[in-house]
């Protein structure tokens, strides 16, 4: 839900937006709407903008860092200018050579032995989370709002070291940055800022023991031989959070979306187990969260539309991910797709660094859900009853859901 | 049949050595390491082209 009242889409070809509420509720239909007609489609929109919605396009764009920057990733009427390499936060909004670099540093923490770590907490922290969902007589919970989104809160900042309770506090940020970029500023004190937040921790971080977790690494971490001065620090931390929450929370909420649709589903994941990993790649595929931004840092062709230096253009990994030229019925739901060579964690240098952490979440996730409450459906079969994110995270943020069934007590 | 694996096309996406650990495995950074030298065992040629068919990067290839 947005804040300020959006001008209609006429058409979305030429006049597309991405943050409106239109969008939100009806983005699949659009992109294959448009990858039929246009499949890149433009919008004078954000000071210029571009969807391309074929796979082949979105994955050149998102291999060609020549002449496409990341130093912004989030397409808003404000144009970041004249910071990259290093952008504000390193290192998603970081282009080469500088952008090497500063993921190598991050990468040990995310590969998969370091995650698997955060499994037995994660694991814990869902199990707790049901068990709320479950106390009380209520048969109707929010799944968005009462489980999805705590689960990668209280992931990322004990990964960071942070109280649990400012996992609030994310939430709020997080909302005005993705989901109402540039908007409801005003009035906006700086102690409100995440800016400000970020400051404060680093600055008492800075005058306290050193702590072994990740802004304790960062801390000391040195990029060719220098340590990394504040500014670096703060724009991975807001990364961290930024990125680690919204797109987590949004992978569980939608497969829970999913599974409420398709009690075959459910019993076959019951009865098949193994099914798992296959159907968590396939949840991701079919509910890919994330599209990523990039400005055109020079002119440049993209299928046939020419775009002007620092237009901005959108990968949307979804619509790559429901492209039928790269998948077998592309618009169908396969809990045990073989070939499964999708996008939802982006392609090229900047893949996901999260990417095996949000795995993990939604795998933990799902399981634990469906031990404990293996039979649900969507609370009110109007569709208007679940609401969807705007912006360039997309998952359901409304979620009720009726328990019709509840597993063994663990 | 033998494994292909372009190292520098990798981005450590992980599909390869979740679907295949008796073939693949990551290193400190979550690139891939493939674990065979030479022919993949028979048992294993399924899971070879299953990871091959899952790399986003087509970082891997299968000659036969
Ligand atoms: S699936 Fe491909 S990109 Fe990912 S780790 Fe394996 S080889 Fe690398």
């Amino acid at each position: 839900m947005t804040t300020t009242d959006k001008a209609p889409v006429a058409d979305w070809a030429t006049d597309f937006d991405h943050t409106h509420p239109e969008y939100a509720a009806h983005a699949p239909e659009i992109w294959d709407d448009l990858r039929e007609r246009c499949p890149v489609a433009h919008s004078d929109r954000f000071g210029g903008i571009w969807l391309p919605t074929r796979h082949a396009d979105v994955e050149a764009v998102a291999r060609d860092t020549d002449h496409y920057s990341s130093e912004g990733v989030i397409a808003s009427p404000f144009k970041p200018e004249g910071i990259a390499p290093r952008g504000y936060a390193p290192p998603i909004t970081s282009d080469p050579p500088f952008h090497a670099e500063a993921r190598r540093l991050l990468l040990p923490a995310f590969a998969p032995k370091a995650i698997a770590r955060w499994e037995g907490a994660t694991r814990e922290a869902c199990r707790e989370l049901v068990d709320d969902v479950l106390a009380g007589d209520a048969r109707v919970v929010d799944a968005a709002a009462d489980y999805a989104q705590h689960i990668p809160v209280r992931v990322i900042a004990e990964m960071l070291g942070v109280p649990r309770e400012d996992g609030d506090r994310f939430r709020v940020f997080i909302h005005r940055i993705m989901e109402t970029p540039g908007e409801g500023l005003e009035g906006l004190s700086y102690e409100d800022t995440l800016d400000y937040y970020l400051n404060q921790i680093i600055e008492s971080r800075r005058a306290a023991p050193p702590q072994d977790d990740l802004i304790g690494y960062l801390l000391e971490a040195e990029m060719e031989g220098q340590r990394l001065d504040n500014e670096h620090i703060r724009g991975t931390i807001a990364l961290l959070i930024i990125a680690g929450i919204d797109t987590t929370w949004s992978a569980i909420g939608a497969s829970l979306w999913h599974l409420a649709q398709h009690p075959e589903h459910r019993a076959r994941l019951r009865a098949e187990p193994e099914l798992v990993p296959f159907a968590v790649e396939e949840l991701l595929r079919f509910y890919a969260p994330v599209t990523m931004a990039r400005i055109a840092a020079s002119e440049v062709d993209l299928g046939d539309e020419h775009v002007r230096a620092r237009d901005w253009v959108l990968l949307p990994f979804p619509a790559a991910n429901r492209d039928p030229e790269v998948f077998e019925d592309a618009d169908r739901f396969v809990i045990d797709r073989q070939r499964n060579r999708h996008v939802a964690f982006g392609v090229g240098i900047h893949r996901c660094l999260g990417s095996n952490l949000a795995r993990m979440e939604l795998t933990v996730a799902l399981e634990e859900w469906l031990a404990r409450i293996p039979e649900f459906e969507l609370a009110d079969p109007d569709p208007t009853a679940v609401t969807w994110s705007t912006g360039q995270v997309r998952g359901p943020r409304q979620l009720p859901i009726r328990i019709l069934d509840h597993g063994d007590p663990v | 049949m033998r494994i292909v694996y372009d190292r520098d096309a990798c981005q450590g996406h992980g599909r390869c050595y979740s679907l295949a650990p008796a073939l693949f495995d990551s290193d400190d950074e979550g690139y891939a390491v493939v674990l065979v030298d030479g022919d993949v065992p028979v048992e294993h040629e399924q899971a070879a082209r299953l990871a091959a068919d899952n790399c986003p990067e087509f970082a891997i290839g299968i000659v036969e």
